[in-house]
């Protein structure tokens, strides 16, 4: 198992820059989360790490060694692909034991080594159906099988789940969790759905437009976004935008929002102009004495909590509170902010200020 | 009752299957027509009305096969009796036979150079479409254009400029330069077929055999030629049919040594009369390799003429 250190990679196809210098390490055993919206360059990050793709120039070291020019059969990765890209005239042994074929591995070793993995994946009795009348599921357990049959120094998956349907993909993802912590296998996997990867990841590469955006942990990402586009793709519903017009000196502890003084991390950057006070919906709450008001728009119940949608001097914003506290369409009501989770953001380039809550995190960001 | 679209009633049913007999009834008469005047005395084969019933005779096929020379009623009857049947079915024409005709090596022929030519064709297509639809190529579409257009002018249409290179460089009337000329007509059509069945063949698999530790080679035919058989099977049928029916270039261009089938069987009619037995058998003969090749892969053609629209 390995360590794997992307440096300044880049990779761009004729005109077009699919992935623009992007730095970030996966530590050996790390579940790690390639994510970013469609487009983004996720894919092509994967497959220059497995070496599908050649760099246009940076860096990748697996366990020390610079692999960017080899050919994948040099790498001793494996890739679960999103269709699964299962031999479709071979049948489930054959499509497993592909890999150990070509290493010219002896028969008796290959049958083992297949029986082994065959009964962790629980595919035991589906060995010699072909793979054309398997269930998604199905497939994706073969996939699986042959990418760990050889064990590899690390996975790349790209979004192994998108061709499952909802439900399944539910199980899939325990299976996949699981099974990860069974092997503690490096793996990279790549998603677009921000829950996924806050639910599996040991960490999360946040990316957009061939850029990274930020990297660290699914709870560094969540509570100390790097940047408003982070901030937004995370959570459901997303960071509230609350945009205001003045100055913040280092030091201060509060900004100025339509003329009431709202309280915030302490700022380690002095910044004037379009800002923006960025707030999570669970951290909003209705205060009868809160000076900062607005009216309630709309209420979208969820069980145990609501959804409240509320028109304030500086936008709109939507509050996550607890189903059984009143809230009334029309209503006007005093809100409260917890500052302790607070970001404010230049609205010009989208970057968070620097405060006592991120700095560590943005550091290295 | 119910209604499903999916599912045919007995009575469409019923209607699809007469249409299909009716159709396959109406295009196998010609054919039929031909095995049954191979069969013929060459008297039942010109008699009027037509025979559709008739005492079947292997003089077509006799004919077809040698050459033979009249004789007098005295020297026919001095000679020993017939030694097989086919001396015997001359003789009654007052014939006796001189020897073995052409066609058997003009048969070979068309075997050597059809053959000969669609795997020369498959093989070098299947090679440039892969590369058409795997490789970023500089020019790529231009250059597929420019194979097409190869086939955009009757073949005929080069067929002097043809003559006089292949007379001048040694190729005329040569195994070599029939199959090379055939190839050089099948290769565009069999550029553009297999591009399209590889360009349906998803990357994937042979990314996940780069993947596996294989080569690229190794991915191409292992697991590319595998996924391609259909088009491929598909493909060297139509190479085939067309280097195998060729007649225009034949004439033109072989006379002895390499002349094929198509050009020789209409030579027979000259040799004795009108002697359609003999043309009829050429003809039944001549279509059996490619009945037979045609069965072969005929599991992959179904899937192959309908252009992977079918998918499993
Ligand atoms: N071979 C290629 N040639 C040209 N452009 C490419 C190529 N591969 C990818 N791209 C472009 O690079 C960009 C990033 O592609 P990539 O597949 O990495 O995105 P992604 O983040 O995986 O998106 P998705 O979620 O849709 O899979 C896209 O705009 C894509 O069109
Ligand atoms: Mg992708």
């Amino acid at each position: 198992m390995a360590q794997i250190i992307i440096k300044n990679l880049r990779k761009d196809f004729g005109n077009f820059t699919a992935v623009k210098e992007s730095s970030f390490t996966i530590e050996d055993g790390e579940f790690f989360m390639l994510l970013g919206p469609s487009g983004c360059g996720k894919t092509t990050t994967l497959r220059m790490i497995a070496g599908l793709e050649l760099p246009t120039s940076g860096e990748i070291y697996l366990d020390g060694e610079e692999i960017s020019q080899r050919p994948p059969s040099q790498r001793d990765i494996a890739f679960v692909f999103q269709m699964f890209a299962l031999y479709p005239h071979l049948n489930v042994r054959k499509n497993i034991q592909y890999p150990l074929v070509s290493q010219g591995m002896k028969r008796s070793e290959i049958k083992a080594k297949v029986a082994e993995v065959s009964r962790i994946l629980g595919i035991e009795d589906i060995l010699n159906r072909p793979v054309g009348g398997l269930s998604g599921g199905d497939r994706q357990r073969v996939a699986l099988g042959r990418a760990i049959v050889r064990d590899p120094k690390a996975f790349m998956m790209d979004e192994p789940l998108g061709a499952l349907d909802a439900e399944f993909r539910e199980r899939m993802s325990e299976e996949l969790r699981a099974l990860h912590d069974r092997m503690n296998a490096t793996t990279v996997y790549v998603t677009h759905d921000q829950l996924e990867a806050m639910q599996m990841g040991d960490k999360i590469v946040v990316m957009n437009n061939a850029v990274v955006e930020q990297f660290g942990t699914p709870q560094d990402i969540y509570d100390m976004p790097a940047t408003m586009f982070v901030a937004d793709f995370i959570g459901s519903p997303s960071m509230n935008f609350l945009e205001f017009n003045g100055a913040v000196a280092e030091g201060t502890s509060s900004v100025s929002l339509n003329g009431q003084e709202v309280s915030v991390p302490v700022q380690r950057q002095g910044v004037t102009g379009n800002l923006v006070f960025g707030i999570r919906p669970e951290h909003i709450s209705f205060s009868d004495d809160g000076d900062y008001r607005g009216e309630i728009l709309a209420t979208e119940y969820l069980g145990t909590t609501q959804i409240v949608t509320i028109n304030t001097a500086n936008g709109d914003l939507k509050a996550r509170i607890n189903a059984d506290l009143p809230a009334t369409v029309g209503d006007k009501v005093g809100l409260s902010f917890n500052p302790k989770t607070v970001t404010l953001f230049d609205a010009d380039t989208g970057q968070a200020l620097l405060s006592d809550l991120n700095k560590e995190v943005l550091a290295h960001g | 009752m119910s209604f499903s679209v999916t599912e045919a009633t007995t009575r469409q049913k019923w209607m699809a299957g007469t249409l299909v007999i009716l159709y396959a009834v109406i295009s196998l008469i010609p054919l039929v027509w031909i095995l049954m005047t191979g069969l013929k005395t060459p008297p039942d084969s010109i008699s009027y009305p037509p025979k559709v019933m008739f005492e079947p005779s292997l003089e077509g096929y006799v004919n077809l096969f040698t050459t033979r020379t009249r004789v007098s009623k005295e020297t026919l009857e001095s000679l020993p009796p017939p030694a097989n049947f086919a001396e015997e079915i001359v003789r009654n024409r007052d014939m006796v036979i001189a020897g073995p005709s052409k066609f058997g090596q003009r048969f070979m022929n068309s075997v050597i150079i059809g053959f000969g030519s669609t795997f020369l064709s498959v093989f070098l297509g299947t090679l440039a479409a892969y590369a058409f639809s795997r490789f970023r190529i500089p020019l790529a579409d231009d250059l597929l254009f420019f194979i097409l257009s190869t086939r955009m002018m009757p073949p005929i249409a080069v067929a002097i400029p043809i003559f006089l290179m292949y007379r001048n460089i040694g190729l005329s009337d040569t195994h070599l330069g029939m199959i090379l000329l055939y190839t050089a007509v099948n290769i565009s059509l069999a550029v553009w077929l297999l591009k399209g069945f590889i360009d349906e063949i998803p990357r994937e698999y042979e990314e996940a055999a780069l993947i596996d530790g294989y080569t690229r080679f190794q991915a191409f035919y292992k697991v590319v030629l595998p996924q391609a058989a259909t088009g491929i099977a598909s493909t060297a049928i139509f190479c085939l049919i067309f280097a195998w029916n060729e007649y225009a270039f034949a004439v033109l261009l072989t006379s002895g040594t390499a002349q094929t089938a198509p050009p020789f069987i209409p030579t027979i009619i000259g040799v004795g009369g009108l002697d359609w037995p003999a043309v009829a058998a050429g003809a039944t003969l001549f279509l059996i390799p490619v009945m037979i090749f045609t069965i072969m892969l005929r599991k992959h053609l179904l899937r192959g003429i309908t252009f992977g629209a079918v998918r499993k």
